[in-house]
């Protein structure tokens, strides 16, 4: 049986929306969008939909309670929830890079959790160590 | 650490605009420049936007706003330029001259050859907006709300309502179900949407939060906190539409409802603003209505990208460098005329050492005491004399002339200042 589904794409600002005919998994026809990334993005998000994720960690001995990290690739969005709950579990102690790997392969998807900034001790000042 | 207490070129704050300005600054040949920043750290309101999205123009690369600020605070401290945190600017005058205060200085009095504004903006709070009901706590701005669940580890609320659909209001809403709120509401007023449509997927979509277009608070309720409010519907002219109002439980109401360039410090420093911007009138160097006062990013008009801020910053401390770079040469040229011994004050205050090449200057000055003696009036470089006259006697109420001949010239041209003082004979 035919199912028609409507997609906003998010790769870029422009927010397309595509419309997408499938059977099951199998993806018949993409109409709308303006780029090939569109195409890609509607196949990706039907099979296996991933987003960035931003969020914070415990960190002791900065200028904040809080280091900002990011996913360094999208991460599948059904995991989000468990990704932030291992997050949530994390304390980590200054000096801490921007970049640097605060999590490595997060529950297993290969994907590493950065710092999205440098805190170093609170007596000193931000920027590079 | 600043000591110093005349700058080639100062930037107030030190967000996106502020550090690409400094930076400009210095890649353009200012000699030393300032970084003013009332926070305890550089970035500003990059710091707390920890969602990704940032420099896909100018870096081409996809950061969190810690991880763009990052970069540039980097670039700026390894170029030399210094910095004042947790300072406040107070004051800033057309002829430059800056008044800031902090805990270990106290009050700070600076000159800079060229000023680059970069304050930013403001939101638009509840007072700005008119909302009406009771006053209780739990209403707040989004990006205030953003600031303490992302930097000071704070959650505002449980429950929550946005009020406008702007990327600050959707990206918060997301933010706040991450740490485990519940946000009930998005309402707009407009009947569309007014941040990104990627915005309205990946953050409202993704988490089943309700968006209400056309939809407004009539009221907020709740004695000592927020216990909900009530909205309703409105008409094409933003009337409330009777019988379309709603009682929205919860604790919280988190207002994203526009921003405002801040421009206090304009206002004093008397830039002339533009009404319809909320900013300084600039031309394409981005400087003001003042001379030698520039401006950069949110301060002149509120952006969509952070991209934009940066390139106004490299532009306007380029401007800035430059400004700063014809005033030293300036300064070379021209000589102060110090007042010294018994002397109250000289006329002109300073001498445009090329004028003394083509012909004569003449000085006029008064003196403080009145000698009944005869006297010397001498101009001095340093110790060196340059030329005197005699007169028979000085009183404060008889104006001295003096003239600086032309055939110093060659003497005063390394000179950095001349002095005059009356003396006796």
């Amino acid at each position: 049986m035919e199912e028609e589904t409507r997609v906003i794409c998010i790769t870029c600002p422009k927010g397309c929306a595509l419309d997408v005919t499938r059977e099951g998994a199998t993806v018949l026809e993409i109409r709308g969008g303006g780029c090939k990334r569109g195409q890609e993005y509607v196949k990706a998000e039907l099979a296996d939909p991933r987003r960035m994720v931003a969020t914070t960690v415990r960190i002791r001995g900065g200028l904040h309670p809080l280091l900002p990290v990011y996913t360094a690739a999208p991460f599948p969005k059904g995991r989000i929830a468990d990704l932030l709950a291992e997050l949530r579990t994390l304390e980590l102690r200054v000096p801490v890079k921007m970049g640097e790997v605060v999590l490595k392969n997060a529950l297993g998807t290969g994907i590493d959790i950065l710092a999205s900034r440098t805190m170093t001790r609170l007596k000193e000042k931000n920027g590079e160590m | 650490m600043a000591r110093k207490s005349k700058y080639d070129v100062v930037v107030i704050g030190s967000g996106p605009g502020g550090l690409a300005a400094a930076i400009s600054a210095k890649k353009n040949g200012a000699e030393d420049v300032l970084i003013i920043e009332r926070d305890l750290e550089l970035g500003g309101i990059l710091q707390q936007c920890i969602h990704n999205g940032f420099g896909l123009e100018v870096l081409k690369k996809d950061l969190p706003g810690p991880a763009y600020a990052q970069l540039y605070i980097n670039e700026a401290l390894a170029l030399g330029v210094e910095t004042l945190l947790d300072t406040m600017v107070l004051d800033v005058s057309p002829r430059r001259r800056i008044y800031a205060t902090n805990k270990r200085d106290g009050v700070l009095d600076l000159e800079a050859h060229a000023i680059v504004l970069a304050m930013g903006c403001r939101e638009r709070t509840r007072a700005q907006v008119r909302l009406p009901g009771t006053r209780p706590a739990g209403v707040y701005t989004a990006g205030t709300a953003q600031r303490w669940v992302n930097v000071e580890g704070y959650m505002p609320g449980k429950r929550f309502v946005i009020l406008g659909s702007g990327d600050i209001g959707m990206i918060m809403a997301r933010r706040l179900t991450f740490e485990g709120a519940k946000v009930e509401r998005v309402l707009e007023v407009m009947p569309f949407l007014t941040g990104l449509m990627r915005n309205y997927v990946q953050c409202l979509m993704d988490y089943d939060i309700p968006l209400q277009l056309r939809h407004t608070v009539k009221r907020i309720l709740g004695k000592d906190r927020v216990e909900a409010v009530e909205s309703v519907q409105v008409d094409e002219h933003w009337n409330p539409i009777a019988g379309t109002e709603e009682i929205i439980p919860c604790d919280t109401l988190l207002l994203s409802v526009g921003l405002i360039p801040e421009n206090e410090l304009s206002r004093k420093a008397g830039v002339s603003l533009d009404p319809i911007t909320g900013g300084p009138f600039v031309n394409n160097e981005f400087q003001t209505s003042v001379p030698g006062i520039f401006s950069a990013g949110n301060v002149v008009h509120v952006y969509d990208l952070v991209d934009w801020v940066t390139e106004a910053g490299l532009l306007a401390g380029k401007s800035a460098a430059a400004f700063a770079q014809r005033e030293r040469e300036s300064e070379i040229r021209h000589l102060p005329l110090l007042p010294g011994e018994n002397v109250r004050y000289v006329i002109p205050h300073r001498v445009d050492k090329e004028s003394l090449a083509t012909g004569d200057v003449r000085l006029q000055m008064r003196v403080k005491q009145p000698i009944e003696a005869p006297v010397w009036v001498e101009v001095r470089s340093g110790e060196k004399l340059i030329t005197r006259k005699g007169e028979p006697y000085v009183r404060p109420g008889e104006m001295v002339t003096l003239v600086l001949p032309s055939k110093v010239y060659d003497e005063v041209r390394q000179a950095r200042e001349l002095s005059l003082a009356v003396v006796g004979r």
